[in-house]
Formats: structure tokens, C-alpha cells, sequence
């Protein structure tokens, strides 16, 4: 998970394309948009005032057509393209300042960039190529040459060091890629579009093998994407663009289920929802019985004050050790059975609040609710089959076919 | 109004008997002034020329015909491949055995003196206008007027200021034959992708460590394209060098013209199609390597030298 620790924050930032932006800018700030600026002025406004906090060692993904002004607002951020107005920080510093001295110096330590074809240097060898950030850092031969090395064994390129690019595939390369940008171990990577140009099998592979490196590396990732189903995969956040302006920003579940216009809804329509829906998103937190605090009687009473045809019964830890089903409890009761630990059933079936919804589909049986544990596997809440379908559905939730809510009774953790 | 702008120019161009912009007379103006002021700033000009011409000069015509054409084929093996080497021998064997040797040696001596001044000059200048843009508008026009200038206009000014001889003769061939490396320097670097070009940005490069890293480089095979169109723009000075008592092949195509014979003309000519066709086809082979999968050192003289020394080593071990 992210920390809450700012790394890079924009503020107001404008972009606008053309030779005389200060008049362009005066009239974005009088309030002409898009449109009449290029009428007026023939300047195309290319970042609309943009402000936006990224934590350390998030993968904030940009996404919006193309045209959306994404690629010129990661460049802004290493400053390939120099904004018209605003201010971008990094750890602090305003880096719109910079001197080209210190810019040098930023790129070279802090941030590196993934490019969408690749960029790589046709007339070096795949292993110079990763170690050319090093070189640039004024790095001796030998040790840039076994960090290049180290790095592409990383990405499993290690026999491919002395080709060129060119005889390497199209996900290869981009392997390269990415390993140039990782050798220089900088806390930042800018990825630009870095998976489009991949085929769709090798684009979904070099996806997974970046979350499989972002959760060691945990570097703070500002990922550009044209494709909604790839942001929602990979973002902790995303932030939709349009036209130069930002729509809207959040994590993928509320992109989906709070769309903020109908841009973004018509976006959202065909994402498969039981990708992105996290099952801790959709969990009702429901009251369980601690084992130990009392005699099958007050297990019963309990359940029957919440109108529960199931309750999970947990330890001292928070974990859940067993499930109480009401007639099966009655019963027990009734023969006069205390000890609630020999009445419960103990296979029962828990998924992580992590997974998502697609991931547990198998397991999601008729009539008992699934526990869901969090990271450190204590009970967080219950979902049931209708909690599932519910969530997939695009259509608003129909009414809550259980009883009426009790104080501490069935509640979605997430509105 | 029309007939009246008619009358008025036809009394000017056509009833008045003097020029009203006397540019010639400006030009023969400045011409005197720079001679009798600078003269000697171009016969300075003239000694590191003068001797880097004679230097190769002397050694063509002192190098055994033998050695000669054993370098040449070694050259165009390496970088081109036997059927390079086998043709580019045969066509010096044929220059020499027309007995257009020793011509053809002061020819080639001039050509390649031209050419690295050239080089020495036009690369920087292309540099510069691939990183500019007022430097490339400056320079575009001078280089139109270089290419389009006939070079009989700029050979008497030459001859005033630098005398007659081998000097001047490179300078008038350098003046024909630099403007396409300038450009083509220009646009290489120039066209060197965006992706690249930021890429050694983003990785916080410095603008010279860019040039020489990634925009030269990868400007390579244009540049060379420049340096191929520079050869053959000499070659094709060669005659009119020949016009201010420059010696070779087209001393010989000169004479031939004055003594109206034939024999001796096509002699020199042909000679320097010869040369022509073999410094091209070398040329353009180093532009171009073969695309067989081979590195350099794998390749030609050198790649058989070194898989002979590897054989040596697997048999010793063994």
C-alpha cells in the first residue's frame, strides 16, 4: 500500500502550445476554453490547470484519449516539455526552477522514463542501453556494467545483453526499457503509453511482471494509458483527462462505481466490473460471536436479535474459527449442548478482502455467506452470492432483500 | 497607370546605356581590396593545405603500384566484400594499364585533401545548423549560391588570391563540394527520432554527450550519404581545377581539348569515371554495411584474421 507521504504534487498546472502562450494564457485564465483559444490565438491548450498529489511509491495511472493532454503532462513532470504556468514539486522542490544544471542532475537520480516505442538506442547493445542512465551519472564502466547486467536479469533478458534492439521481439524490447529505467534505481518512473504498442497477450504479461516488480520495488509510478481496463488493473489511483483537463481522480473502485459524468460512465460501461471490484469493497460487516464470551444459548439469542440465519464465530485474534448455523444452533441448544466451539462447522469457506470479485466466483456457493479476512487474516465482514451479482451489475442495487437493519447488522464496509 | 509604368521601364532598362546598380564594378571593387589588403591571410590559408596535399601526394606516387592496390582491395574487402575488392583492383589495374597511373594518384591525392577539408569544415557547419534554426537560415542561402554559382565565376577571384596551382584547385573543388555534407549532416541529425532523442534527455544528458551518443551516431549513414556526394562533386571539379594548372586526369582531359585529341581526352576521362565508380561504390558500402548479421570484426580481412586465430587456439587447447 502507498504511504500517505506527498511525492509529487502539481499545482495549477497550464500548458499551451504555441509561439506567444502569454496571450493564450490570459485568455485560458478569463475563462476561454479549448476552443476559443484556438480560434483566437491559434494556440492549443494542452494542460488545463491541473493540480494533483502523488503519493510515495503509488502507481498513479493518467488516462484519456488520445490528444487528452496525458503525454504532455508526464513530460511537464521531467520537464521534456516546459509548462506555460504552474508549479510542480517534487519532494518539495518547485522543479519548474530548476536550473538546466540541476534538471540534469534530477534526471539523471530521480526520475527515470519508459517510453511507448520503446526509445531505445538502435546502434547500442541491449546491455548499453540499460546501462546508459549510468553512464550519464558518470558512472565507472565496470560497475555500471554489472548493475546493467544485475537489472536485466531482472526483467529475464540476462542472454541478451551483447544483441541490439533489433533483434529482439517487440515485449523484449520494452523489457529493455524498462530495465534502462530501473538501473538507475531513481524513487520516480514515468511510463508513457509504455504497453501500447505491445500485442495483447505480451501487453497483459509485461502488466503483470510490473506489479510483480512495483511490489518490492515500490517506487512512485506515474503510468500513462489510453485503455481503461489496463488503468483500473494497474492504478492505485487513476485520473481521467479530457481535452487538457482533469475529470476526474480516484481509486479504480470509485471510478467504477462513482462515476463522475457521463464521460467517464460511458467509459466505465464495458470495463468488466468483477475485475476491478475488490471483494473488501463490496463485504457487509456483520457483528460475530467471540469465542468464549458465552454458552450456545447467548450465540443463539444473538442471532436471533439480528434476524442472522449464519453468524462466524471468531478467536481472541480477530480470526474466524467456525461458522453458526441458526437451526443447527437451535438444536443443539435445545439438547442442551454449551460449548459453542462443538456446534460450529469449521470448513467453511474465507476469501481475502483483497481479491477480486472474478477470483472468488468459484467458491461463492448457494447459501453460506464467505468470510472475508483482511491481510493479517482477521474477520472483516461477509459476502453472500447476491452480494456478488449486485456488485457486478451496472444498474443500481435493487432494495435489500434481507430484514430490517439492526444497530450493528448488515452494512456494506464501502457505501 | 499601365502604359504609363510601361514607358518608364522601357526608357529604363532598354534607353539608358549604363547599369544603375553598377554591381559589377562593386564587386571588382571589393575583389582588389580584399587581394591588396589579405593577401597574405590566404597565402597563410595556402601552406596547411599546400602540405597536407603534398603529403599525400608524394606517398601515392611514392607507394609501389603493388601495396597500393593491396590496401585498396583489403578497404573495399572489409567494408564491402570480395566482389568489392576484385572490382575495385581491376578498375585501378585497367586506369594504369591505360597509363593514366600517376594521373590518376594526383588526382585521388587532390580529391581526398578536398574531401577532408570538407569534413573538417562541413561537419561542424552541419552541426551547427541541426541545432539551430537561425544558423541553418543563415547558411541555406550561402550553400544555394555555393552549388549554383557556375565555377568559372569564382575561379578568377580564386586564382587572384591564392595564385595558381594545387591550393586554389582544392579550394574551388572544396567550394563546389561541401554544400551537400552541410546539409545532409543537417538532416541526419535532424531526423534522428523523437523517441531517442528524449529518451537521452530523460536520462539527463548533457547536449554534447546526446550529439555524440545517440545524434551522430544514429545521423550516420546520411552524414556518410553527404560524404559520398562530397566525392563525387570533386571528381567532377577535377576538370575545370585542371583550368588553373592543376595536374592529373584532367590535365589530361585539358590537354586533349587544346590538341583536339580525342584519345587523350577519353583517357582522362574515363579515368575518372573509374575512380568515380570505385570511391562511390566504397563509400556507400561504409554508409551501408551489409545486412547479414555479422559485426564488423567479424567481417572481411579482420573477421578472417580473427576466426583464424580462434581455429589456432581451439586446436592448441586440443
Amino acid at each position: 500500500m502507498p504511504s500517505s507521504k506527498p511525492k509529487i504534487v502539481l499545482e495549477h498546472l497550464v500548458k499551451i502550445y504555441g509561439d506567444h502562450p502569454q496571450r493564450a494564457l490570459k485568455l485560458f485564465r478569463q475563462g476561454g476554453n479549448r476552443d476559443d483559444i484556438l480560434e483566437a490565438t491559434g494556440h492549443v491548450l494542452g494542460v488545463a490547470d491541473v493540480s494533483l498529489t502523488i503519493h510515495e511509491g503509488e502507481l498513479f495511472v493518467i488516462m484519456g484519449l488520445s490528444g487528452s493532454g496525458k503525454s504532455t503532462l508526464v513530460r511537464c513532470i521531467n520537464r521534456l516539455i516546459q509548462p506555460t504556468s504552474g508549479q510542480i514539486l517534487i519532494d518539495g522542490e518547485d522543479v519548474v526552477r530548476f536550473s538546466a544544471e540541476r534538471l540534469r542532475e534530477l534526471r539523471r537520480t530521480k526520475i527515470s522514463m519508459v517510453f511507448q516505442r520503446f526509445g531505445l538506442f538502435p546502434h547500442k547493445t541491449v546491455l548499453e542501453n540499460v546501462e546508459y542512465g549510468l553512464k550519464m551519472r558518470g558512472i565507472a564502466a565496470a560497475e555500471r556494467r554489472q548493475k546493467a547486467a544485475e537489472t536485466l536479469a531482472a526483467v529475464g533478458l540476462e542472454a541478451w545483453g551483447d544483441y541490439l534492439p533489433d533483434n529482439l521481439s517487440g515485449g523484449m524490447q520494452q523489457r529493455v526499457g524498462l530495465a534502462r529505467a530501473l538501473a538507475t534505481d531513481a524513487p520516480i518512473m514515468l511510463m508513457d503509453e509504455a504497453f501500447s504498442a505491445l500485442d495483447p497477450l505480451i501487453r497483459r504479461g509485461m502488466q503483470d511482471e510490473l506489479m510483480r516488480l512495483q511490489a518490492t520495488l515500490k517506487k512512485t509510478i506515474i503510468f500513462i494509458s489510453h485503455d481503461i481496463q489496463e488503468s483500473l488493473k494497474l492504478g492505485d489511483r487513476v485520473a481521467i483527462m479530457k481535452d487538457g483537463y482533469l475529470v476526474q481522480v480516484g481509486t479504480p473502485e470509485e471510478i467504477i462505481t462513482q462515476p463522475a459524468d457521463d464521460y467517464i460512465r460511458a467509459f466505465t460501461q464495458d470495463v468488466n466490473r468483477a475485475q476491478v471490484l475488490k471483494t473488501g469493497s463490496i463485504a457487509r460487516r456483520t457483528r460475530p460471536f467471540v469465542i468464549g464470551t458465552g454458552p450456545t444459548v447467548a450465540a443463539l439469542r444473538q442471532m436471533q436479535d439480528f434476524h442472522r440465519e449464519h453468524m462466524y464465530v471468531i478467536d481472541g485474534d480477530g480470526k474466524p474459527i467456525g461458522l453458526l448455523i441458526r437451526d443447527e444452533l437451535a438444536a443443539a441448544a435445545s439438547r442442551g449442548e454449551v460449548d459453542v466451539s462443538q456446534v460450529m462447522l469449521t470448513d467453511f469457506p474465507t476469501v481475502p478482502a483483497a481479491s477480486s470479485l472474478e477470483e472468488i466466483f468459484h467458491i461463492a456457493q448457494a447459501d453460506i455467506p464467505l468470510a472475508v479476512v483482511d491481510a493479517d487474516g482477521r474477520f472483516r465482514g461477509v459476502i453472500r452470492p447476491f452480494d456478488i451479482l449486485a456488485g457486478i451489475s451496472t444498474q443500481a442495487s435493487p432494495p435489500d432483500p434481507t430484514p430490517p437493519l439492526a444497530p450493528s447488522g448488515d452494512q456494506p464496509v464501502l457505501a | 497607370m499601365t502604359p504609363w509604368i510601361s514607358d518608364f521601364l522601357n526608357w529604363l532598362f532598354r534607353g539608358q546605356s549604363t547599369e544603375l546598380i553598377p554591381v559589377a564594378d562593386w564587386i571588382a571593387a571589393l575583389v582588389n581590396w580584399v587581394v591588396t589588403n589579405f593577401r597574405w591571410l590566404f597565402q597563410l590559408i595556402r601552406w596547411p593545405i599546400g602540405a597536407v596535399l603534398n603529403g599525400i601526394e608524394d606517398f601515392f606516387l611514392w607507394l609501389p603500384p603493388i601495396l597500393f592496390l593491396g590496401i585498396l582491395g583489403l578497404i573495399a574487402w572489409q567494408f564491402g566484400g570480395r566482389r568489392l575488392a576484385w572490382g575495385s583492383m581491376a578498375a585501378l589495374i585497367f586506369v594504369g594499364l591505360m597509363g593514366a597511373w600517376r594521373e590518376s594518384m594526383t588526382t585521388l591525392s587532390l580529391v581526398i585533401t578536398a574531401v577532408v577539408l570538407c569534413i573538417v569544415v562541413g561537419l561542424p557547419l552541419g552541426i551547427a545548423a541541426a541545432r539551430s534554426h537561425r544558423v541553418e537560415g543563415l547558411i541555406r542561402p550561402i550553400l544555394d549560391a555555393m552549388q549554383t554559382l557556375p565555377a568559372f565565376v569564382y575561379l578568377v577571384p580564386v586564382v587572384m588570391l591564392f595564385g595558381t596551382g594545387k591550393v586554389p584547385g582544392v579550394i574551388v573543388t572544396f567550394i563546389f563540394a561541401v554544400p551537400p555534407l552541410i546539409r545532409l549532416t543537417n538532416i541526419g541529425i535532424r531526423q534522428v527520432s523523437t523517441e531517442a532523442v528524449e529518451a537521452s534527455l530523460a536520462f539527463g544528458s548533457t547536449p554534447n554527450q546526446m550529439l555524440w551518443d545517440v545524434q551522430i551516431p544514429l545521423a550516420m549513414p546520411t552524414i556518410l550519404a553527404g560524404v559520398n556526394q562530397s566525392i563525387m562533386l570533386a571528381l567532377s571539379m577535377v576538370v575545370i581545377a585542371s583550368l588553373i594548372a592543376v595536374e592529373g586526369l584532367g590535365q589530361m582531359v585539358n590537354r586533349g581539348i587544346g590538341r583536339l585529341d580525342v584519345g587523350l581526352a577519353a583517357v582522362g576521362g574515363l579515368g575518372i569515371v573509374v575512380l568515380a565508380v570505385v570511391l562511390d561504390r566504397l563509400t556507400q558500402a561504409m554508409g551501408n554495411p551489409p545486412k547479414d548479421g555479422l559485426t564488423w570484426n567479424e567481417r572481411g580481412p579482420i573477421g578472417a584474421i580473427r576466426s583464424l586465430l580462434n581455429r589456432r587456439q581451439v586446436s592448441a587447447k586440443a
